[in-house]
């Protein structure tokens, strides 16, 4: 199953690749990973998504908290909980056709074009990943020239909170 | 008062209670060296290759249950060390190595002798820090060791640019640390305790499972009250030797791959596994798929990771062994409790039974030198009282087997990691750290010449260690599964060109003994022996094809054992 885990971690030199060679040299899946300092700037948050089997993952989680730099962490699959991604992607749109097209396209994802040339658009869009996917699919015969994922984020619905 | 980082570092160690250091000097430490000889409060001893150095104080930490420490010049200094901290993190060793590093400002540009320490250790050590400012140097030691000797204890590097030992910062030691991020469990949940003693005492065929957590937390008077009181068998992993005495009647021996059949046996029959501070290492287990089939299992363990990461288990209760047991032991005398006393008769006949096999027997009308014999009479003459630290391949397991460990502290040797050289250095730390007692090191001609320039140190120092190497010319491990397994191919397990080990033990200062027949093996030990203040080689020439028996083949379950 895939699990989205949240992580608050020191704000320390090397706290990244502590969680990156954890999965590596354990042999978990990673299928993204982001970090950011938080409001607080002394911590890290980070987002883990991974895939495996529940003990699998809760050996995961164990070995996370097991980091000395790791203060807490969330599974946040185990809650009703929100998962964004945001992606810049970069498309080609030479006539006036294909212009209108990716805008309308664009529109209907709900994105927004933040760069035009003469022949490229360039348009951010938030979503959860399935929905960038979709949107990917959708653009069909445009040709991409550059895709930007930032990978997953999540929050827990509600009062449920990853704070200290 | 306003120090150099230096100096800083020496009052820390004296302030952590440190009296002895094992390191190897170099540039980016040289600081750190000048602090060292003008201060009384902490000994340096200098070895011969830096991998000692770990060795040496693993070899301190494990006989005393205190803090080895270690310091070593940044690059090559650095990466001598790493299987040795590599070691340690496997078997669980607390230890703080200091490692020198290049100047701040040259970090990252490929400076002379640097190497990225941090970088290279990270996935064998429970922690690193990088200390990038004198100010923050005293914390952080403070932090080291309290990270390396509390939960379940671990090697941690701290690595120490040169500049920062030569800058001044006003020197203060923290009296406590508080981490927001790390807060090990110490008490068991009584809940799971509880349930624990609740599935214990449904037990028809109980087995008591203990390995090296219960000497880490120092509980081998809780693991025997505990043990006794319930009146289960016990068996104690390849680090757990010695929690438990292996005179006791209840005591099965060790068990795993070259465990005893009474011991594997009864764990592959049991109804109810206690297992206590040990971590169902695969060299335990076997194939997991066929472990303790009928088995439920309590597991015991300060580490969370550690639990169910192998084998499922029904109840776990996090917490240090000891505190964990004394609850239980306390729950069981409360209650008045006992187990079904018909049912554990009948088991005790079914395990006296397996033990009637003599699982561990051997040849003892050869004529050549049997090596359990060696150690066999190395129990006796030391009366089971001695240090006895051991390299890696059938020479450890013939000391495992026949050693009998009576007392917590006494047997070391690498178990996690399994690594040749193991055995000299760490004896001279359980030397210096016991000067008064017998230090006994059991070794192979092919492990001894892996850090055999520690005869130099021993040299130096005076330690008086007895050296018993079991000389069967062969890498004898490699040989045993060349013989079972690859139609006897004995791809390169044979050491052509052995030194005289005599001469060579001579040329160091010490005493050198070559032992060829049976009938002057006792006679060699015991003059050995009296030499109180020499280091003693004795070379034992050995049977050249003797195998490890009983022996668990990959991928068999524990009831599978090869026996003699
Ligand atoms: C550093 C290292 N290299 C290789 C091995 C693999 N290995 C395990 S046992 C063994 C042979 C040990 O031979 P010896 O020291 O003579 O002991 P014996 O088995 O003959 O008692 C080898 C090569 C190891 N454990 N450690």
């Amino acid at each position: 199953m895939r699990h989205i885990i949240s992580i608050l971690m020191e704000n320390e030199a090397g706290a990244l690749s502590r969680v990156s060679g954890l999965f590596s040299a354990r042999g978990y899946n990673i299928e993204s990973l982001t970090v950011a300092p938080t409001d607080d700037p002394t911590l890290s948050r980070l987002t883990v998504v991974t895939r495996g089997s529940n003990e699998i993952v809760e050996q995961i989680i164990k070995q996370l908290n097991k980091l000395i730099d790791v203060v807490k962490l969330m599974d946040l699959t185990e809650h009703a909980h929100i998962e964004r991604e945001m992606m810049m992607i970069k498309v080609q749109v030479g006539s006036m056709e294909s212009k209108e097209e990716v805008k309308r396209l664009s529109d209907i994802f709900r994105g927004n074009i933040i760069d035009v040339t003469p022949s490229t658009y360039t348009i951010e869009m938030t979503g959860n990943g399935k929905k960038l996917d979709a949107f990917i699919a959708a653009l069909e015969d445009h040709p991409i020239i550059e895709v930007v994922r930032s990978g997953a984020m999540g929050i827990a619905r509600g009062e449920k909170a990853l704070h200290l | 008062m306003e120090l150099t980082g230096a100096e800083i570092f020496t009052h820390c160690l004296k302030e952590e209670g440190v009296d002895l250091i094992f390191g190897y000097p170099g540039g980016a430490v040289l600081h750190i060296y000048d602090a060292l000889y003008q201060q009384q409060d902490v000994s340096h001893i200098l070895v011969r290759h830096e991998q000692g150095a770990v060795h040496a104080a693993e070899g301190y930490a494990k006989s005393t249950g205190k803090t080895g420490v270690v310091l070593v010049t940044s690059g090559p200094g650095a990466t001598n060390a790493v299987t040795g901290i590599a070691d340690a993190y496997m078997d669980s060793v607390p230890m703080v190595v200091f490692t020198g590093q290049v100047p701040t400002s040259l970090i990252g540009n490929d400076a002379f002798q640097e190497v990225d320490t941090i970088g290279i250790t990270r996935p064998c050590v429970k922690h690193n820090f990088l200390v990038k400012d004198v100010s923050e140097l005293a914390e952080t030691i403070k932090k080291a060791f309290y990270v390396a000797a509390s939960g379940r204890p671990g090697p941690v590097v701290v690595d120490i640019p040169k500049d920062v030992t030569a800058a001044r910062a006003e020197f203060k030691y923290p009296k406590k640390v508080k981490m927001r991020s790390y807060n090990p469990t110490v008490k068991g949940h009584p809940g799971q305790v509880k349930k624990a003693l609740e599935l214990i005492l449904s037990a028809e065929r109980p087995m008591i499972y203990s390995g090296g957590g219960v000497l880490t937390s120092g509980a081998s008077k809780q693991l025997t009250d505990f043990t006794r009181l319930l009146g289960a068998p016990i068996t104690n992993t390849l680090m757990g030797l010695g929690s438990f005495p292996a005179s006791d009647k209840q005591f099965v021996g060790m068990l795993g791959m070259h465990g005893t059949y009474e011991a594997n046996m009864g764990m592959h029959h049991c109804d109810v596994l206690i297992a206590i501070g040990a971590r169902f290492d695969d060299r335990v287990t076997g194939n997991v798929e066929k472990f303790c089939p009928s088995a439920r299992i309590v597991h015991i363990d300060i580490d969370p990771a550690s639990i169910s990461k192998n084998v499922q288990v029904d109840v776990p209760i996090v917490g240090d062994v000891g505190s964990v047991l004394k609850e239980m032991i306390k729950g069981l005398k409360e209650s008045g409790k006992k187990l079904n006393q018909t049912a554990l008769k009948a088991w005790w006949k079914q395990v006296d039974e397996w033990r009637s096999e003599d699982c561990l027997k051997f040849d003892r009308e050869s004529k050549l030198i049997k090596p359990q014999y060696v150690v066999e009479t190395l129990h006796k003459i030391t009366k089971g009282d001695a240090f006895v630290t051991s390299d890696v391949g059938q020479h450890q397991m013939f000391t495992a087997q026949f050693y009998g460990f009576n007392k917590p502290y006494r047997w070391i040797n690498s178990g996690g990691l399994g690594t040749m050289g193991f055995g000299l250095p760490s004896a001279m730390g359980a030397q210096l750290a016991n000067p008064d007692s017998t230090v006994a090191c059991v070794t192979g001609e092919s492990s001894i010449q892996m850090c055999i320039q520690e005869l130099g140190t021993c040299r130096q120092y005076g330690l008086p260690i007895k050296i018993l190497n079991l000389n069967n010319g062969y890498m004898g491990m490699v040989r045993q599964w060349q013989e079972f397994f690859y139609q006897g191919r004995y791809a390169m397990s044979y050491m052509e060109s052995l030194p005289d080990f005599v001469a060579l033990a001579e040329s160091y200062g010490h005493v050198g003994m070559r032992i060829e027949k049976p009938e002057d093996v006792e006679g060699a030990i015991k003059e050995a022996l009296k030499m109180k203040d020499r280091l003693v080689f004795m070379d034992f020439i050995t049977d050249p094809e003797e195998n490890v028996y009983p022996m668990i083949p990959a991928g068999a379950g524990q009831n599978e054992m090869i026996l003699v």
